[in-house]
């Protein structure tokens, strides 16, 4: 087997060997390992309440990941899904507040959805715009405006919106919410999963022609891999760097389509739980692409949903070290691999 | 050779960085108390000798002698523990810290927690300034002082640590002509008191004015060492960048057309102020190569930015570059590009190409925006995929294997090869800017791309070449411009390189002495 086919499989081995460990650590604390995991198997794909909340979670996981997949063609660390996620998510809570109660779907829908790309892709841009202007690493700006996301939501939920001693903001109008699955497709899962799972698997494959297929990817990619080069091939690579994060923002407000308006139909404290953070480590698993993104999103979908299901046999705490474990796998192989020739 | 006189001998000296060859079975002596200097354009190795001898690189083969025992050094603490000392062209000192400070630094001696005795180091700093006419306050924090105090620090530095032989890279490239003639003071009477001096620069001028000695480099080879006292500036410039008689590319005469590339005094003042280019005048036409020749650093690099719109924009340009009476000064690479010129740059890898991209996406490399290569929102892949095999064999594009494999995978010249074919077949093209064409590609590549050029030009472009090698720019050049400091310092005329195509190597030197 050559080193090229051994690499693509370096995936595979990182989880493999993340299960493993978190077996070792399950075992540990005196269960059984093989008890747990069958248990997390049977209450997932067991059962149609499971298998939605996975797909619920990875749907959001999808979001984030490919926030962090389109800028990393260029090259970029976009390490602020999580805050363009947050502002999307207010955005979008906010606008299906203010909409009329009458309003139609077909208008309310893409109102609160385009309000949420835009708040997520402004975000984004900021940290590209210092990027261009002033040469500011992304990684850092990405992090900062992370917690000015936080900041801003958490101020304007508390202060502002909430509904008096609950935390979070009143319920959106009717016609800016997106339907459930079990009504789209007449299931009873009673799961949250929605219409955005399909919206994101569209996703997923239009980035993939983007960023395969099309012009502007191979302009994204050769402003990535040699500005220099690309500079003097007539590639305005500001505008590369400018256009990628924006895309990457609109995707991570994309993400309030899932868990606002599928789901929770209003912003509250705690809404993201992370997700944007572990959309970098989707997109890493998945060396940023966004088919592989599919399958990743799911993995960690699962993990995430399936060390619930086992709560009372294991702690969730285990299961954030198998995640993270995952992740330390992925970069080490990964990095081992490329060593040597080729 | 100077058996016991011998500082230190280098021998059979090889380095290879991956395929390119730095250096090749260099063989150098410095002589104790004398200033040995080592000259060659940029990239011929100077820098990759020192740094062996420095300790910065091991090199692949080939022994070190110091003093007459033989050495291998693992890093630059043990080049200094053997007295070797090296003053790079970048300062490595700390502008906060004094004088005093930054000599020590690397060197103190005593305990983690003592203080070091400054009152002492201060004296011996006085002392050996002194001694060397290198006056300078050791009290004073480094960032007070001129570029050309710095450099003076630089060395007490070197002799603090107890350096007999010192390494000066490019020492004049910041000085002022005072400075300069400060500097060359100093290190006559550094080799007075037996310290040897290996100095490393392209201007032959202070070559001849200050050392004894000289070697000169070419392509990572040693092409010559010899006494300075039988040395001319003229015999120095053909050996830095003649090139041996390998082949003559036929090059048949013709009418040449129209006015096509019209430069009329360029000026550049780069960011920081320094003024690059003064008055830059030319005029390519139609059907014929002009030639530019110089030496490295006298304004290529800068006219190259300006002709493809690459410029850094916080410079200051005036003067005009005009296509066919169409300003290009302002016009970005696209927009250039589109009027029908092709650009070939200087360093390939770092401006021309993608490395992780296949052969085919480089082809397209520049040339995306042409419609005849669109399909839908994407490429036409179809259409790649022939015209990709149609130039592969056209211009002998050799790779080992698929035709998606990444282009880092081909040889230089292959490479080479390919950002011709690409360049060469833009639609409407009407101006062909090359630079260093030939540079770090194999003899039988060179040929090929020489018979291009002239195909170029005989199908009515016209060509724009800038090239160090001066065997090159008399093969193929209809006029020839010698570039000296920024500006046109004298023209042959088409009769004159005619006369000198067929005369031999006075013609080079004839060259040689209007670019240095």
């Amino acid at each position: 087997m050559s080193r090229k086919n051994l690499r693509s499989l370096v995936p595979l081995f990182a989880v493999l060997s993340a299960l493993g460990a978190g077996s070792a650590i399950i075992a540990a604390t005196g269960v059984s390992p093989a008890e747990v995991y069958l248990r997390m198997i049977r209450s997932t794909f067991g059962s149609g309440y499971g298998f939605g909340q996975v797909l619920f979670r990875a749907t959001t996981l999808l979001f984030a990941g490919l926030a962090v997949a389109v800028p990393f063609k260029v090259r970029l660390f976009n390490v602020g899904a999580e805050g363009q996620l947050l502002m999307g998510s207010f955005a979008a809570a906010l606008c299906g507040m203010a909409l009329p109660a009458s309003v139609n779907p077909a208008l309310g829908v893409p109102a609160t959805l385009l309000a949420a790309m835009a708040a997520g892709s402004i975000w984004a841009l900021a940290a590209a715009w210092l990027k261009v202007r002033y040469g500011v690493n992304e990684v850092i700006s990405t992090i900062m405006l992370n917690f000015i996301a936080q900041g801003i939501t958490g101020y304007l939920l508390t202060n502002r919106f909430a509904v008096p001693s609950t935390v979070h903001t009143p319920e959106m109008v009717y016609g800016s919410t997106l339907p459930g699955l079990d009504a789209l497709l007449g299931l009873s899962w009673h799961s949250p999963a929605n219409l955005s799972s399909l919206v994101a698997i569209a996703l997923s494959a239009s980035m993939a022609l983007l960023l395969f297929g099309s012009r502007y990817g191979y302009t994204l990619a050769a402003a990535g891999l040699n500005p220099e080069a690309s500079r003097h091939a007539g590639i305005d690579t500001d505008s590369r760097i400018l256009g990628a994060m924006a895309i990457g923002g609109a995707i991570a407000g994309l993400g309030a389509g899932n868990l606002v308006l599928g789901y929770k139909h209003w912003f509250e404290a705690g809404l993201t739980s992370g997700a944007g953070f572990m959309g970098i480590a989707v997109a890493l698993l998945a060396g940023s692409h966004p088919v592989w993104i599919l399958l990743s999103a799911l993995v960690f979908g699962w993990l995430d949903y399936g060390g619930l299901t086992v709560n009372t046999m294991v702690p969730k705490e285990l299961f954030m070290i198998v995640q993270a474990a995952a992740i330390l796998g992925i970069i080490s192989f990964a990095s081992i691999f490329r060593r040597g020739p080729g | 050779m100077g058996g016991v006189n011998a500082a230190a001998r280098l021998s059979g000296i090889s380095k290879s960085f991956g395929a390119f060859k730095a250096n090749e079975e260099v063989s150098v002596t410095i002589e104790r108390g004398s200033i040995h200097a080592l000259v060659g354009e940029n990239g011929a190795g100077k820098s990759t000798l020192s740094n062996i001898l420095y300790g910065l690189l091991r090199p692949d083969s080939g022994s070190i002698e110091v003093d007459g025992r033989r050495v291998s050094f693992a890093s630059p603490r043990q080049a200094i523990e053997a007295g070797i000392g090296m003053v790079h062209q970048h300062f490595m000192l700390i502008p906060t810290l004094t004088v005093a400070e930054n000599i020590v630094l690397g060197s103190e001696q005593g305990g983690l927690f003592r203080p070091l005795p400054m009152r002492r180091i201060e004296k011996e700093i006085v002392e050996l300034s002194r001694r060397h006419g290198m006056e300078v306050d050791p009290r004073a924090p480094l960032s007070t002082l001129s570029v050309g105090g710095q450099q003076r620090v630089e060395i007490i530095k070197l002799l603090y640590r107890k350096a007999r032989i010192l390494i000066l890279d490019e020492p004049t490239a910041v000085l002022s002509p005072p400075e300069t003639e400060r500097l060359f003071e100093t290190l006559r009477s550094l080799v007075a008191e037996g310290r040897s001096v290996l100095l490393i620069t392209h201007k032959l001028d202070e070559v001849l004015a200050v050392s004894d000695t000289v070697s000169v480099m070419k392509r990572g080879r040693l092409a010559g060492t010899m006494p300075v006292a039988s040395a001319t500036k003229e015999k120095l410039a053909q050996m830095m960048v003649g090139r041996d008689v390998l082949l003559r590319t036929e090059n048949p005469p013709q009418q040449p057309g129209r006015e096509v590339l019209s430069i009329d005094r360029l000026d550049y003042v780069m960011p920081g102020g320094r003024r690059k280019l003064q008055g830059i005048g030319l005029t390519v036409r139609a059907g014929e190569v002009y030639g530019v020749a110089g030496v490295e650093g006298n304004g290529q690099t800068e006219l190259l930015s300006l002709l493809w719109g690459t410029w850094d924009r916080r410079g200051n340009a005036t003067g005009s570059i005009r296509l066919e009476g169409r300003e290009l000064l302002g016009l970005h690479p696209a927009g250039i590009a589109a009027l029908g010129v092709s650009m070939i740059p200087e360093d390939r890898l770092r401006s021309a190409v993608i490395p992780e991209f296949s052969i085919g996406e480089n082809l397209l490399f520049g040339r995306h925006e042409e419609k005849a290569f669109h399909r839908g929102f994407g490429f036409d892949r179809e259409r790649l995929t022939r015209e990709t095999a149609r130039l592969e064999s056209e211009y002998d594009i050799r790779h080992g294997g698929a035709a998606n494999q990444p282009l880092s995978s081909l040889s230089g010249g292959n490479q080479q090869k390919l950002v011709f074919a690409r360049e060469m077949e833009r639609p409407g093209l009407r101006l062909l800017v090359l630079a260093q064409p030939t540079r770090g590609v194999d003899i039988g590549a060179i040929e090929q791309i020489h018979r291009r050029i002239i195909e170029a030009r005989r199908n009515g472009a016209a060509v724009l070449l800038i090239s160090s090698q001066l065997e090159e720019l008399i093969a193929l050049a209809t006029r020839i411009g010698c570039l000296f400091e920024g500006a046109i310092r004298h023209e042959f005329g088409e009769e004159e390189v005619r006369a000198g195509r067929i005369g031999g190597s006075g013609f080079e030197q004839e060259i040689g002495l209007h670019i240095t």
